[in-house]
């Protein structure tokens, strides 16, 4: 047993197979209904966080779906981080996997996304993008959410599917405060007053990352700038209002700024332990779902500033040494149906708004989306008010080298 | 009887040739991985890397990592917190021993560290943190009755800037497998007869054992300890829920290089692991000069003539110390198992509004077939690893080659080297040679890290043995695997039980080679645990951790229920 186990093992590990399969053909994009066919009995591995079980049990959902219909099994490998899952795809590729890799789809937008589209590991049929040919794309909200198609100023270029849309926004306990912030000047107001009962999760964090994002978006001289790349000798003094006020609100933050919840989960855990009085999500139906699952006061609600809050939206893409990529085409278009997208929406089930054009829906669905009950602590895409894109990456990038340097060297 | 004019002793004549071939065979299982693992992680690190356009070799990613804002002090907290934890742990673990040595409490003691030990690093800094954070529990106790607040108070106490709750988190952690290794070694020593040598001699139960006792039981569980060291200096998931974080220590950084969206910062994730492997070295070789200290304040006391000093008064405080870490850690799992049920629970109320069995049923559908994963993968290669074992020490005796210094090194070398630095390098080559993703990967990575725990707990068992008991069974006849089967197994059912024990809660407990080798197609309650914990909920995180403690729970409670049911009818035998 012994023996025959490390032998396995050695062989397996010291003689690189050479073999690659033969890469997959997607020509028939043009003919989903045969690609649909050919895909019947693979298996698609889903690599999507798992943070949150009832989108995991949306995942099981949507998994069933397209088993009953198409035949293909979609298996939902649990992931903490996405960047992990591009060190996987790197990793594959490193050791020279350029197909049959394990990852056939992946939840991702972002940093991740520009990683891989960057490094060339996108999945693109015909050497092109492949969201923009699948039949459910005419559904999809192109004109009236600019996010769909630029992803953190990048061109998406077809090579991730939009799956949902989120806009920050606060969560605070209305049992506790009456007045909200409107602005970013009025938080610095409220947490003067209120010290010890604000904080925001570390950057690199994504969250924490988005939520300087949104500061900067209100203390920039020119918001139209933040759309192109920060020149690095103009950055010190376009910061230079940001950090200054970030040097003023630091002192009145939870432990006084001088530690930092790691990240969304953290900065939940203190909102729900009392620690803090206002906290925030990407996703607007977070709170409402954890009203629901009795982790936050009763009394939660959500508010927004005035002149805007971060949107941005979030994808599944495939990458490009992908085993089954025909499978996971098949599964990113039921991803993108009415129906898939209508249940997402339902706070019961996750509470993730759309990608669709749902005023260019049939009548029925348009309805059904109508008359979603959003939850207690949930803004209604109108409350929520003018999305603010996600500025270029340079200025993030800029940021995080400044934050780091200015408030964690210990 | 052995006969005296044979040139070959019967003892080597009697083992199997190919048995013979045991210790190397293990030696290359555990060198073999690490070492290409390591080389594997470590190219990165000169800047050689082709898919990200790194040719090499380069010393910008070292040169990146020295000039991150605050890596001198990541560097410092790693080291000061590795050192400070073990030497705090070691020092409470002889306290309490001094304390409870040669009395009914031991027994005690040693049926408390059982389950302490099969509860994850993480789940347990997670309990810990919940009961000393501003929200946590004993504020809720004096809140607002004593105290007048009804929020949490705004102080420092968890993930404060010197680490000093990662560093009481890693103590409370590590005493219960430093005990569970002075209590194996303990017997060897004979205390009894020692300790009435010590009372005729004029010296108090503590003081005696100081004198007579601890330098003796230092030696035999100096490896342990390093382990501890290692495993303190470079562990990443208690400082990311107790330890600071403007900086955190290196270990932490490490592993956001590595996870970074920025694909060029894993240059620097390398280059950092690399350093992470010197600053392991460099606290061992402080701890060993620590170790010529101590022993020359030893000799000074001991041959001060100094008898008293372990009075009652002085022993109860000593109890008190040193079970103090541990009854925080239970106390804190036994919160987190409160939690994992209940409802509502808002500071200041002490405890839940209400019970809801709401979290434990997401996780129901897939516990049963999470269970079985997890059993699997960690049961074959406890078996593997126990067999293993068995071979080598009963080499080593009949041969009476032990190996030497050499071959122990090797045995720790999975525990020495930083798991992250080497793990990455492992997933490659599984990648490589297309064994990722396989159950029986993950099982041969667990294998790797099962291998020297179970040594360490098996190997001075085995050593102790009586011998005569076999030269009685080879004067009765009995051949080498009668000898074995018959006498040493049977008789060593304990120390055997507790080791696979150990290797089942090694194994449960092991997330990154899980999640890396297994390329996430092996789900074991472990990977769920921690992808169900990234969502923030407490409950969530409780259920796991429970799900999770279980499994070694009953491992262990096996090992100590069995040997005493065998042993009833023979006192010689019975657990003390």
């Amino acid at each position: 047993m012994t023996t025959r186990l490390s032998a396995t093992f050695a062989a397996s590990l010291l003689l690189a197979t050479a073999g690659s399969l033969a890469p997959a053909n997607a020509d028939s994009l043009a003919n989903f209904e045969a690609l649909t066919e050919g895909a019947r009995g693979q298996t698609v591995f889903f690599h999507a966080w798992s943070g949150d079980p009832t989108i995991n049990a949306y995942i099981e959902w949507a998994g069933d779906q397209v088993s009953e219909r198409y035949g293909i099994t979609v298996e939902h490998v649990r992931v903490t981080d996405t960047a992990d899952v591009v060190g996987i795809v790197l990793a594959e590729t490193a050791a020279g996997r350029d197909s049959g890799g394990t990852v056939d789809l992946v939840w991702i937008n972002g940093e991740n996304f520009i990683a891989l589209k960057d490094a060339e590991l996108l999945y693109a049929p015909d050497g092109d993008g492949w969201a923009d040919r699948l039949p459910n794309w005419e559904l999809v909200d192109v004109e009236g959410n600019p996010s769909l198609t630029t992803d953190f100023t990048v061109p998406v270029e077809g090579l991730q599917a939009p799956w949902g849309t989120v806009q920050f926004s606060f969560y605070f306990d209305s049992d506790r405060i009456d007045e909200t912030p409107s602005n970013p000047d009025e938080l610095l107001t409220w947490a003067t007053a209120n010290p010890g009962r604000f904080t925001y999760p570390q950057p690199p964090n994504f969250l924490g990352s988005t939520f300087l994002k949104l500061l900067l978006a209100y203390t920039v001289d020119d918001r139209e700038r933040l759309g192109a790349p920060l020149p690095a000798d103009e950055a010190e003094a376009a910061l230079e209002p940001l950090f200054t006020y970030l040097d003023e609100l630091h002192p009145h933050l939870w432990r006084s700024g001088r530690t930092f919840p790691a990240n969304q989960a953290a900065l939940r855990q203190l909102f729900a332990d009392g620690e803090i009085e206002i906290g925030f999500a990407n996703n607007p139906a977070e709170a409402s779902g954890a009203v629901a699952r009795e982790e936050f006061p009763a009394a939660t609600r959500s508010f927004v500033f005035d002149d805007g809050m971060i949107a941005n939206s979030h994808f599944v893409a495939i990458p490009s040494n992908a085993n089954a990529p025909e499978a996971a085409l098949v599964f990113a278009n039921f991803l993108m149906s009415a129906e898939a997208q209508l249940a997402k929406q339902d706070p019961a089930v996750w509470g993730d708004f759309t990608v669709l054009d749902v005023a260019a829906l049939d009548v029925d669905v348009r309805e059904a989306f109508g008359s979603l009950d959003l939850g207690v602590a949930t803004l209604t895409p109108e409350e929520l008010g003018p999305a603010i894109a996600e500025p270029h990456t340079s200025w993030l990038e800029a940021i995080e080298i400044r934050w780091a340097a200015r408030y964690q060297g210990g | 009887m052995p006969d005296p004019h044979r040139t070959v002793p019967d003892r080597v004549r009697t083992l199997p040739g190919w048995l013979r071939l045991a210790p190397a065979f293990t030696i290359a299982l555990l060198i073999l991985p690490v070492a290409a693992g390591l080389i594997a992680a470590l190219l990165p690190a000169f800047g050689y890397f082709p898919p990200l356009g790194g040719m090499g070799p380069s010393l910008d990613p070292l040169r990146d990592v020295f000039s991150a804002p605050g890596i001198g002090k990541s560097i410092f907290l790693a080291g000061s917190v590795g050192l400070v934890s073990s030497a705090i742990a070691l020092g409470l673990t002889f306290i309490l021993l001094a304390c409870v040595w040669d009395t009914p409490c031991l027994l005690a003691v040693r049926r408390l560290v059982a389950p302490l030990l099969s509860v994850p690093h993480a789940a347990a800094a997670v309990g810990l943190a919940f009961l000393i954070a501003p929200s946590g529990f004993l504020f809720r106790l004096v809140s607002p009755g004593l105290t007048g607040w009804d929020r949490p108070p705004d102080l420092l106490i968890v993930n404060d800037e010197w680490g000093l709750a990662m560093i009481a988190g890693l103590v409370a952690k590590e005493m219960p497998f430093l005990l569970l290794m002075a209590l194996a070694a303990l017997p060897a020593l004979d205390g009894s007869r020692r300790r009435m040598v010590m009372a005729s001699l004029g010296y108090g139960r503590g003081t005696g054992f100081f004198v007579a006792v601890a330098p003796q039981l230092y030696r035999l569980i100096r490896l342990p300890v390093f382990a501890v060291i290692a495993y303190a200096s470079s562990v990443a998931d208690v400082a990311i829920v107790l330890g600071p974080t403007t900086p955190a220590p290196l270990p932490v950084r490490i592993l956001e290089w590595s996870s970074d969206p920025d694909l060029s910062t894993r240059f620097m994730a390398a280059a950092a692991a690399l350093v992470q492997i010197v600053i392991t070295l460099a606290v061992l070789g402080l701890w060993m000069l620590g170790e010529r200290v101590a022993g020359w304040v030893w000799l000074k006391v001991t041959t001060s003539g100094l008898r008293s000093g372990g009075g009652g008064p002085m022993r109860a405080a000593g109890l008190v110390l040193g079970l103090a870490p541990m009854l925080a850690i239970a106390l804190g799992l036994l919160l987190l198992l409160l939690w994992s049920v209940a409802g509502p629970w808002r500071f200041p109320d002490s405890f839940p509004t209400s019970l809801s069995l709401r979290s434990w049923m997401q996780m129901g559908s897939d516990a049963m077939e999470l269970t079985i994963t997890s059993l699997i993968v960690a049961i074959v290669p406890t078996l593997v690893a126990g067999v293993l074992i068995i071979a080598c020490l009963e080499v080593e005796q009949r041969t009476g080659r032990t190996g030497g210094s050499r071959s122990l090194l090797v045995l720790y070398l999975p525990l020495l080297v930083p798991q992250v630095t080497f793990l990455f390098g492992l997933q490659f080559l599984a990648i490589v040679g297309r064994t990722d993703g396989m159950i029986m990967s993950v099982m041969m990575a667990h294998l790797v890290f099962i291998l020297p725990y179970m040594f360490l707990s098996l190997a001075d068992p085995y050593r102790r043995f009586d011998k005569r008991m076999l030269q009685v069974a080879a004067g009765l006849g009995m051949g080498f695997w009668r000898q074995l089967f018959q006498i040493r197994l049977p008789m060593m059912i304990g120390p055997i039980l507790t080791a696979l024990a150990i290797g089942i809660a090694v194994s449960i407990g092991q997330y990154l080679p899980t999640l890396l080798i297994g390329a996430g197609r092996v789900p074991t309650l472990t990977t769920e645990a921690v992808a169900l914990s990234a969502g923030g909920d407490r409950r969530a995180l409780a259920v796991a951790a429970t799900l999770q403690a279980l499994l070694p729970f009953v491992a262990f409670w096996i090992a100590l229920a069995v040997p005493s049911f065998l042993a009833r009818h023979r006192r010689g035998m019975q657990v003390r």
